[in-house]
């Protein structure tokens, strides 16, 4: 087992190295133009641009040039020149608000989309199962930014059941967090909840046929007891997997939905930055990004070898 | 295939919308008799034989006359900049429909080749090539896609020859086929992994065929039906891509049309004008929903046994077609 994880913690960071060098290739080395001016913003003043070329070293060497952005990314001076402040800073103001985003809508799609794809699962070919089926497919083929604003203007422009917008914080007052939250969590998890119950359906037929769910009723055991303690608990190991991978990587799906519901996070904050082509801070959300996305699955995997054996047998395997 | 008639209707429902799409020309010339980027922001026109503003003094485009003015304005304008709504929607749909399926295109060459070549010379080719994908995956998808978007809408591309000014279409074309091409190269690596070890590949060896010959004309022929799914299951997860890049401004570029910029600059007046954000949006759930419908059934009908899932996700998800990526080698 410790030797799994600290396999699994070595190989985790050659990942974070390879994915450094190449946040960096798209943002200094791949484009067709200055990296100063770009990076400038769209009132760049000659002075300006000389003073970030000097600041970042863009007329060293491209190591040199490397270790300037990681080091200024991660000792948290890195400055946005269009927006005159301290990202980092920025970032860590939205955390909270893009956490509670991120927490309620994944809840809110595990309990939906476990519920659904078992009741599919059960019922498979059933009329419920193509209801769920067709709820399901059409949650995954919706742009989730459309959702957000289709669901703004009849749910709360036009009808005000949902207030609009804003976020308040947890510990001011939790009923008001949740009431304005509960609109930008439904939009959120409804894609993955559609997601989520196909894959379960799907795994759970699998198991279904297995021989040792024919041997659990051919011992006389409940049906529900064969569904809880047989099927359901193997059919789920796909879903964590899945879980643990979009968890982390929920920042998109944040920067989708943010702007939409007036919610200040780091969601919001990149699709400023994104509009105004403001460069830094999307430098550091797609790295900070990234790289928690590696974090979390590499912590996931070893929380999974723990539980699974087969997962730290199979991986020595390899 | 032809049993699953859920499946073909939807891929008659694609093929509708495509002739739409492809129609837009036509009705621009003949029945709108505009362009998708000509303005009217201070033209008035006759519906139903009473003048009306393209756009009202307070900024409130005219909404749907239907036919009331020979088919122009049949969708209303799309808002200040008074510029008709159908017609845009048919232009900006062959812009959706052409970059999902163009990136779709480029995805599938790079993960088949990618996939060929590690699955058939396995060691040091295959290492190098899977972690180079590794990385690659590592990356949210949308978070590569608008780092990818940024930079270069900023100052485009050169590659070699070939330069991309940073307003062209080609440019998200590129990015999207390039960031889900792991996701498509791993299941078919793994696919070739087992297929390799089969008596056909021996017999071709021992009649001396090279490995081009092996890969491009054993080894590829068995990967069609998978290498179909994919390719039709990924032009929607393209197309909803897009649609994510257009809203966040570094996808499509104005003043070209796409259903995502059309949903993203039309959110401000979505109290007031609602269509102009429900059509668009519309437009691309009946297209992901028919290729998806289609995909599933078309996967069904190849290869029941199949346990390769590549289900549209928006492109936020890090797992699309990972948890078969692994199952799917037998």
């Amino acid at each position: 087992m410790a030797r799994f994880a600290l396999r699994r913690l070595v190989g985790m960071a050659a990942v974070l190295f390879a994915v450094s060098v190449l946040t960096f290739l798209i943002f200094n080395v791949i484009p067709n133009s200055d990296p100063a001016q770009r990076m400038a913003g769209k009132q760049a003043t000659p002075e300006l641009v000389a003073s970030i070329t000097d600041e970042w070293g863009f007329d060293k060497s491209l190591p040199e040039q490397y270790v300037t952005m990681m080091r200024k990314v991660f000792s948290g001076d890195l400055i946005s020149y269009e927006g005159r402040e301290n990202v980092d800073e920025r970032l860590v103001e939205g955390i909270p608000e893009t956490f509670s985003l991120c927490i309620g809508a994944a809840l809110i799609w595990m309990i939906f989309g476990i519920l659904f794809g078992y009741l599919s699962a059960v019922r498979a070919g059933g009329k419920l199962d193509k209801a769920l089926t067709v709820l399901a497919v059409t949650g995954i083929s919706m742009p989730v930014f459309w959702l957000a604003a289709i669901l703004l203007n009849y749910l709360t422009y036009k009808t005000e059941i949902f207030p609009s917008g804003g976020y308040v914080e947890l510990t001011a007052d939790p009923l008001e967090w949740v009431s304005h939250l509960i609109l930008p969590w439904i939009t959120l998890a409804i894609l993955y909840a559609g997601f989520y119950s196909r894959v379960l359906r799907s795994s759970m037929l699998d198991v279904m046929n297995e021989d040792y769910v024919r041997t659990a009723r051919a011992k006389g055991l409940t049906e529900r007891r064969v569904m809880g303690r047989h099927v359901m608990r193997n059919s789920l190991i796909p879903i964590v997997t899945l879980f643990g991978l979009d968890f982390g990587a929920l920042l998109g799906g944040a920067i989708l939905v943010e702007p939409l519901f007036n919610l200040e996070g780091i969601g919001q904050y990149s699709y400023e930055a994104l509009k105004n082509t403001d460069l830094p801070p999307i430098m550091a959300v797609v790295l900070f990004g990234a790289f928690f996305v590696v974090l979390f699955n590499a912590l996931v995997d070893i929380a999974y070898a723990r539980l699974d054996p087969r997962v730290r047998l199979g991986a020595s395997a390899q | 295939m032809r049993r699953n008639r859920v499946a073909l209707g939807f891929l008659g429902l694609f093929v509708l919308i495509v002739a739409f799409v492809l129609a837009a020309p036509l009705w621009a010339d003949h029945v709108a008799h505009t362009g998708p980027n000509d303005t009217h922001t201070l033209q008035k026109i006759e519906v139903d034989g009473e003048k009306r503003d393209v756009v009202a003094p307070t900024g409130q485009p005219i909404g749907p006359v239907w036919l009331g003015a020979d088919g122009r304005f049949f969708l209303g304008a799309d808002g200040r900049l008074g510029r008709d709504e159908m017609v845009r929607l048919m232009y900006g749909g062959r812009n959706s429909l052409f970059i999902g399926i163009v990136s779709a295109l480029i995805t599938t060459l790079l993960a088949t080749v990618l996939g060929l070549l590690s699955g058939y010379y396995r060691g040091w080719t295959d290492t190098a090539i899977s972690r180079a994908m590794d990385v690659v995956w590592a990356f949210p998808v949308l978070l590569l896609a608008i780092a990818l978007g940024l930079v270069l809408a900023v100052g485009g591309l050169q590659i070699g020859p070939i330069h991309l000014s940073g307003g062209s279409i080609w440019i998200p074309i590129l990015i999207i086929g390039i960031v889900y091409t792991p996701y498509m190269a791993r299941p078919i690596r793994g696919e070739v992994l087992s297929l390799r070890e089969k008596e056909f590949v021996e017999a071709a060896v021992a009649q001396g065929a090279g490995p081009l010959r092996i890969m491009f004309s054993e080894l590829l022929p068995n990967l069609w039906s998978t290498i179909i799914v994919f390719f039709t299951l990924n032009i929607a997860n393209n197309m909803l891509l897009e649609s994510a890049l257009s809203f966040l401004s570094v996808g499509v570029q104005p003043p070209d049309a796409s259903w995502g910029t059309m949903i993203a600059s039309a959110f401000n007046l979505i109290t007031s004008a609602p269509l102009l954000t429900i059509i668009p949006g519309t437009m691309i759930l009946l297209s992901v929903l028919a290729l998806n419908v289609f995909g599933d059934g078309l996967r069904d009908a190849l290869d029941p046994k199949s346990k390769v899932r590549f289900e549209a996700h928006s492109g936020l998800s890090a797992a699309e077609g990972s948890e078969t990526a692994e199952v799917a080698t037998p």
